[in-house]
């Protein structure tokens, strides 16, 4: 017997078929590297990497991570943290696992 | 600022802390510059970054001193020589149960769990011993939060073998710790980890992959809770609340529905949640929270509703009720002036956001909370930490009826015509003396709650003003102030510095509560007699304008003072010479 009521069926159904194109994913995520680096005309693509901004250091990196997380309402796993080389690949997870 | 009152959005700080930095740091400035060591357990740097936002905001401009990366055993008892150099004004230790050394194995005895507990309690206060012995500036240390994981289940609470039996045992050490030392303090990890949730605050991704001991959208609330202290400890805590009371000490309008008409009471959940409320508010009287209203409401009205037979609050509870149809901004800044009170040191409570929106934007510096549901009102309020409890004196206990003698007082003014009169039938008998033990914690705590009638603004740490007590070439003034409505406590403190045949006045301060009846001229008189027994020739005297300190300006001009010197900023120097002065005070009996 299945428990979850038809409204929350629905909702589940209506979620998937809002998926993310890659550009709101990049606007969105443009504004989160805004606000960590206090900076409105940062600007970043899919090469993008820490080397390219100001004061993206170790420190910034953990408030970005939980900021596009909080962003996306989503959780990167550890490995993805430590592996993820540019903003393009940060993009992908986003595209796969975010709202 | 507004981003910086609970509730507040936590990963919206994370997030904007470099911004909202700099709009802090461009709003204000003229900041108590303080010193601050953070001595970590787990990673600091994020925590000193969201600290310094909450200390800015209480207008403290905080330095920082980080041990390297968890060293803050070896840097407490073998500091380093940036650290010695850094002589802090506070010292933070940052420790989590992550740095718990030794923990009960299941298979230990009893006497093994008691031998560790001692270990790690020895462990603590060795550390504490030495900073205090190196630095002798106050400390604030966590306790522990409860562990992630319990290996017996429930009976980990009760077994002495249980992880978390460990560790609140080992926080009840700390407290007996922090019971019999001045100037320790615990910050309530444990509290606040339960209050944001344990399983998310121990989250173990953010110690494996960063060595935060908690998760990144906790800091704020945690950093919050330590900011609390600090500014507690400097005299940044808020005074009084100005209370609406439609819909803010009572459900529905007292005017439109009347007496019968309001929630209040035990009659259903809305009634009991407002009884809850003035509970809440009643049990802060004694720790010197004084209680206003600011109401928009016809008195008659105000004073019905308040005399609800179901009621906490009585119209008595009160120091100043505003009832009217002003502005409540105007009414705000007139229960300011009536209590000699810094308009800036009340927090406006009121579930209207308009009516907030006035008053925060009329008055620089009062806080307005979001009141936005009657069960949410005592979080708001409790989780604001406006008045932190860091000392607790004999004073704070009476500071209500202190200031109702003081309305009674000011009535009483109006029945005579000259002013002189008045103050003889106030019967005013004052104890003026070098510092006395029992006093040292309110003397302290008044060097950093003065700002009016402060004539150097200097603030003094407990550990200072003991010091100061055992050093001869000081001299020491208190005075309490006793007359026929009651006791004032102590309200003033003078401290002076004897060099060769002269005094120099490092610290002449004085409550406000006790303006224009004379006492600065008792003390004048102790202090000229007190020199005068010590050979001193010459008394200086020092005034530094502050934005809060206008009304002494010409203080030691009206002592008869000579003025000798006065630099760009306006701070000027006094001297008066002991030979030949007369007495001042003719009212006041000095015992």
């Amino acid at each position: 017997m299945c428990s979850v009521s038809p409204e929350v069926l629905e909702m589940v159904t209506v979620k998937k078929e809002t998926e993310m194109t890659e550009k709101e994913i990049y606007t969105r995520l443009t504004r989160v590297f805004q606000d960590v680096f206090d900076d409105d005309t940062l600007q970043i693509n899919g090469e993008t990497t820490a080397d390219d901004v100001d004061d993206w250091d170790s420190l910034s990196h953990i408030t970005l991570i939980a900021a596009v997380e909080n962003e996306f309402g989503m959780r990167f796993k550890m490995k993805e943290v430590s592996t993820m080389a540019n903003v393009g690949e940060m993009v992908d997870l986003i595209a796969e696992r975010g709202h | 600022m507004k981003e910086l009152v609970y509730p507040f959005d936590a990963p919206g700080i994370m997030k904007k802390k470099k911004s909202i930095k700099r709009r802090l740091l461009a709003a204000g400035s003229n900041r108590l510059e303080k010193k601050i060591a953070v001595l970590g357990g787990s990673t600091t740097s994020h925590i000193v970054d969201i600290l310094e936002l909450f200390l800015l905001d209480y207008g403290i401009a905080p330095k920082f001193y980080e041990c390297e990366y968890a060293q803050f055993e070896q840097e407490a008892l073998f500091p380093s020589e940036e650290f010695l150099n850094f002589h802090p004004d506070l010292i933070f230790i940052h420790t989590s149960s992550r740095n718990v050394r030794q923990f009960p194995e299941l298979t230990d005895g009893k006497e093994q769990v008691e031998e560790k507990l001692k270990a790690e309690t020895e462990r603590f206060r060795t550390i504490w011993e030495k900073l205090t012995e190196t630095f002798g500036c106050p400390i604030i240390q966590n306790n522990f939060e409860m562990p992630f994981y319990r290996l017996m289940g429930n009976r980990d609470a009760s077994d002495y073998r249980g992880r978390r039996h460990f560790l609140e045992r080992l926080n009840e050490a700390f407290y007996q710790y922090a019971e019999s030392h001045d100037n320790f303090y615990i910050n309530d990890m444990e509290y606040l980890a339960a209050d944001y949730g344990l399983k998310e605050w121990t989250n173990p991704y953010y110690w494996n992959m960063y060595k935060y001991c908690m998760c990144p959208d906790a800091i704020p609330a945690f950093a919050f809770s330590v900011a609390h202290i600090i500014k507690s400890i400097w005299g940044r805590n808020k005074k009084a609340l100005a209370l609406d009371l439609d819909n803010t000490l009572w459900g529905g309008v007292i005017g439109d529905d009347g007496q019968d008409g309001i929630d209040i009471g035990q009659e259903n959940g809305v009634a009991q949640s407002y009884y809850e409320f003035q509970s809440y508010l009643k049990q802060l009287k004694p720790l010197g929270v004084l209680l206003t209203v600011d109401s928009k409401n016809e008195e008659e009205n105000a004073r019905e509703g308040l005399l609800h037979p179901d009621g906490v609050l009585k119209p008595d509870d009160f120091v100043v009720i505003k009832a009217n149809w002003e502005n409540k901004d105007r009414n705000l800044l007139q229960i300011a002036s009536e209590l000699n009170i810094l308009p800036e040191s009340i927090v406006f409570v009121d579930d209207n956001p308009a009516e907030r929106a006035i008053v925060e934007g009329q008055i620089d510096g009062v806080v307005a909370p979001v009141m936005d549901s009657v069960e949410n009102y005592i979080t708001t309020l409790d989780r604001n930490g406006f008045f932190e409890v860091t000392s607790f004196s004999e004073d704070d206990l009476k500071r209500n009826d202190m200031y109702k003698a003081n309305a009674l007082r000011n009535s009483a003014r109006a029945d005579f015509a000259d002013y002189g009169d008045y103050l003889k039938s106030l019967e005013m008998t004052a104890t003026i003396r070098d510092f006395d033990s029992v006093y040292l914690a309110r003397i302290a705590q008044l060097t950093n709650k003065s700002n009016q009638f402060n004539l150097t603004t200097r603030r003094y740490t407990l550990s200072e003003i003991e010091a100061i007590r055992e050093n001869p070439n000081y001299i020491r003034l208190y005075g309490k102030l006793v007359d026929k409505f009651g006791d004032n406590g102590v309200v003033s403190v003078v401290i002076g510095e004897i060099r060769g045949k002269e005094l120099h006045i490092d610290l002449w301060l004085m409550s406000c509560r006790v303006l224009k009846r004379g006492m600065e001229q008792a003390m004048l008189d102790q202090l000229v007699e007190k020199c005068t027994d010590a050979g001193i020739e010459t008394i200086y005297g020092y005034y530094y304008p502050t934005k809060k300190n206008k009304m002494v300006k010409e203080l030691y001009q009206t002592f008869g003072f000579i003025r000798i010197s006065e630099n760009e900023n306006g701070d000027t120097v006094w001297k008066l010479e002991t030979a030949g002065y007369e007495k001042q005070n003719h009212y006041i009996q000095v015992q």
